[in-house]
């Protein structure tokens, strides 16, 4: 591997065993000094549990961890911390019930004698805010800002410690803008000058090749292998990550889409904001029978509204809905389900799944309806409801009765996706399907995209990943601000168009 | 820009912050008007003692709830405590296989009976920390548990004159339950305790923890804070509330009864819930507590010179708990509309 200067942190045949599963196998780890050092893998490959490892959130089963030469265990976080090592969880380990400058100072407080110095905290969590060009009000409390400005609390507590020396950084990117992610590089970049190691989990490939130094890949909890970033091309990551040469490919449709009718068409929808202003500025769009739609656009442009509005979530919308030929007044969700629409929301853990269900009833929980004999529940016909759709989208489950959080990621997906399917929609809304998952999963995402439409499924994707759109989407609309700001069909769908689309809607500069 | 709506928001919130205070003051005028010696040194005093009772138990109360527990034991700790006190000091620690009867001073035997306070939280708080019962049940156990106690500790008898004896130097229990310069001397523990929790929960890492543990426990552990740990200290201020309570209540008294305190800890959390503390755990605060424990003072007190039954008094004081559940969601639910106001705001 590399040699032992640049090395700050060495992990050496680490083995990790949970009930049933042994999640690392025998990986060996080098973390380069004032490097990025990208960490890749599918679902399920490890990444996250040997950062866990690191991070002493858990121990290993077998194998040894060297700092700086010396041995070390970390038995918990704190020894961790104590060792300089931070990381920013991709699942936000967040208080939403307390002030920024709380969240950011937790277990960091500065104090007068035994006393809390809020003044210290307030303007310590300015400081640090504006560094990372996001000047959120301290006081104002986590549970009360947006997913993208939680991602930035997370990140500045991370940045105040003064003896940091490795940042683990976990799917940071996830929830930001473009913008805000240019901002985060910067960042890291000026840690790296300050003598801070960065690994960087990731499954935006583009983002590694601009940010990454050095990628080590791990597949079903084994190392597989590891190179500078510059040696390198995209394909090489891809290959060794999932073993096989994937890109995203266009799928061919077998519906004359120029024929088909269409089955849902948005006349001038227009989402008042509080306050002045519009959410969704006179919006006019149309779904085909059998289409799928891609919506592309920055986030604050107004996609998962549109959604919202769709699905019965915002009764304030003004505007026309033509469903299936007739006006239709949207109301509820519940009026909405029934009306054959059917949502897989954006953020799965708090609005696609119920994370304290198994797998069965979060599959189930939307159609429960079609289940009921009288006033009892079938569990037989639930159950054989669940299991065909389980095998219809090939998702990995050794038993259904099993937790949700059993499953991988791209998994949970899969489930959602399918609770979805139960209802028997017409129109199914996809908001980021993708998002957080690996490669491999998201292929099949978008297969069983594919598939449904060729059925007849009629469905509106949103994403904020180029590629992904482009490879998935029969039209695409693109939303900026509020607006639609474009609408490409065939050989007009390219990238440069779909980006130029997306900034134009907004005034000077870049919102969000 | 501001739209009369935002303005009319603000103002809905300012009140609704204030709810508590609003319902204070407005029961205070309305039960003056209606019984002329409310406002009496006599009534006042009496009212004022029973606030302390509350108000001290809702102090703990409030540092459980916000980590998202219960505690239904208080009530029985305070009954369990008043009756060890007032045998301590009218009948000493009689050791059979010495032969001796130890009587102690009124200062150590507070301080046992706070020790002993503080460990029955303490074992509450391990109960649910190691043995993972629920907050409720752990807690609904004990209750039962130190009720049965403080029976057994009198065969049912109620210990009556507690004085102590001039002879053996115990002497003075009763201050605890008398008037320091015009005011009842539950009132100034009520207030030293009252200000040492503000002190805890808002100057204090340990607040954080606190609130932290209760708005979010995944994350608190993550970032190095022990949770168990801190569960278990907010039980321990619990039972050391109530051991205040029982030693207090049994000084006024100048009697120990087995039965004190029962239905005491629904007083608590209605006085902690008033004052704005989210049973869902991660809210609170002590003033609030303080202003909801008048409330609930007041209330009772009213209600009694009012020559309002017993019953009715229940029927009453369950619908105000409710209905300070009720208007605490509005609250919050309004709190989210204007955060998301804001959000738009500034997109």
């Amino acid at each position: 591997m590399s040699d032992k200067a640049n090395v700050v942190l060495h992990c050496e045949k680490i083995d990790k065993i949970y009930p049933g599963t042994k999640a690392l196998d025998g990986v060996s780890f080098d973390l380069l000094r004032g490097k990025v050092n990208v960490l890749i893998g599918e679902n399920g490959a490890g990444k996250s549990t040997l950062m866990k490892m690191i991070a002493g959130i858990e121990q290993p089963s077998a194998g040894k961890m060297y700092m700086d030469g010396e041995e070390i265990y970390f038995k918990d976080t704190t020894a961790a911390r104590a060792k300089g090592i931070g990381i920013i969880h991709q699942e936000l380990s967040l208080f939403p019930n307390l002030t920024v400058y709380q969240n950011i100072f937790m277990r960091h407080e500065h104090k007068k004698g035994l006393f809390l110095n809020d003044k210290e905290h307030i303007a310590g969590a300015e400081k640090i805010l504006k560094r990372l060009e996001h000047e959120i009000p301290p006081d104002t409390l986590v549970g009360d800002l947006r997913v993208g400005q939680q991602q930035m609390v997370e990140i500045a507590r991370n940045l105040i410690q003064d003896d940091l020396r490795v940042l683990i950084m976990d799917e940071p990117t996830s929830s930001l803008s473009a913008a805000e992610v240019k901002v985060l590089f910067k960042i890291m970049r000026e840690l790296l000058a300050e003598d801070i190691s960065i690994v960087y989990i990731s499954h935006r490939l583009e983002e590694i090749m601009e940010i990454g130094d050095h990628v080590t890949i791990l597949r079903d909890g084994k190392y597989v292998a590891d190179a500078d970033v510059k040696d390198i091309e995209l394909s090489w990551i891809v290959e060794n990550m999932v073993g096989k040469n994937t890109q995203y490919h266009r799928f061919e449709r077998s519906i004359d889409l120029d024929k088909a009718e269409k089955i849902l068409e948005v006349k001038n929808l227009s989402l008042p904001k509080k306050g002045g202003g519009y959410l969704l500025d006179n919006v006019s769009m149309y779904l085909k029978k059998g289409e799928v739609l891609g919506i592309y656009g920055l986030l604050g442009a107004g996609r998962s509204e549109l959604f919202e509005c769709l699905m019965g979530m915002r009764p304030e919308h003004t505007g026309e809905v033509v469903y299936n030929g007739e006006n239709l007044k949207i109301k509820s969700v519940s009026d909405q389900i029934k009306n054959g629409f059917a949502i897989v929301p954006e953020d799965r853990q708090r609005q696609g799944l119920i994370q304290t269900l198994d797998i069965c009833k979060n599959t189930s929980i939307a159609s429960m309806r079609n289940y009921v004999k009288g006033i009892f529940l079938n569990n037989k016909e639930e159950e054989n409801a669940v299991d065909e759709q389980i095998k219809d989208i090939h998702i990995k489950v050794a038993d259904k009765k099993l937790p949700i959080l059993s499953l991988s990621g791209g998994n949970q997906q899969k489930v959602v996706i399918g609770k979805g399917i139960l209802t028997h929609p017409t129109v199914l809304l996809l908001d980021e399907p993708s998002r957080g998952i690996d490669i491999g999963a998201k292929t099949e995402v978008f297969e069983i995209i594919h598939d449904y439409a060729e059925r007849g499924l009629s469905i509106i994707v949103i994403s904020s990943e180029l590629k992904e759109i482009m490879a998935i989407a029969d039209r695409i609309y693109v939303l900026s601000n509020g607006k639609c700001t474009g609408e490409l069909s065939g050989d007009e769908i390219n990238e440069d168009t779909l980006v130029r689309a997306s900034y134009a809607g907004l005034g000077t500069g870049v919102s969000a | 820009m501001k739209t009369k709506k935002t303005n009319s928001n603000q103002l809905l919130m300012t009140i609704l912050k204030g709810r508590t205070f609003i319902v204070l003051v407005i029961l205070v005028v309305f039960f003056s008007v209606v019984k002329d010696n409310f406002l009496d040194p006599t009534t006042l005093t009496m009212i004022a003692k029973h606030v302390a009772l509350y108000g001290i138990l809702a102090l703990g109360m409030t540092f459980v709830i916000i980590t998202g527990g219960i505690d239904l034991s208080v009530g029985s700790v305070v009954g369990l405590i008043g009756m060890l006190a007032g045998g301590l000091i009218q009948y000493g620690l009689t050791l059979k296989f010495a032969g001796v009867t130890l009587y102690f001073s009124v200062p150590v035997i507070v301080l046992f009976m706070l020790a002993a306070g503080a460990l029955i939280g303490a074992v509450n708080g391990l109960i649910i920390t190691k043995l993972n019962v629920a907050p409720f049940i752990a807690t609904l156990g004990t209750m039962y548990i130190c009720r049965g106690f403080a029976n057994l500790r009198s065969g049912g008898a109620t210990f009556s004159d507690i004085a102590g004896y001039e002879g053996l130097g115990n002497t003075g229990f009763k201050t605890l339950g008398s008037n320091i310069a015009g005011i009842p001397a539950g009132v100034y523990v009520f207030a030293v305790l009252a200000v040492i929790s503000v002190v805890l929960l808002k100057k204090m890492p340990f607040g954080w923890y606190v609130l932290g543990v209760g708005g979010n426990e995944k994350s608190a552990r993550l970032s190095g804070i022990k949770a168990d740990q801190i569960k278990i200290l907010v039980y321990i201020i619990s039972g050391f509330c109530a051991a205040w309570v029982g030693m207090i209540n049994t000084a006024q008294l100048s009697a120990a009864h087995p039965a004190s305190g029962d239905g005491w800890e629904m007083n608590a959390i209605a006085a902690t819930v008033l004052g704005g503390t989210s049973m869902a755990g991660g809210s609170g605060t002590i003033l609030g507590t303080v202003v909801g424990a008048f409330v609930i003072g007041v209330i009772n007190d009213g209600m009694t010179m009012c020559g309002v039954s017993e019953f009715w008094q229940k029927v009453i004081r369950g619908l105000v708990i409710i209905l300070a559940v009720v208007i605490d969601q509005t609250q919050r639910n309004l709190q989210a509309k204007m955060a998301l106001q804001a959000r738009n705001e500034n997109k």
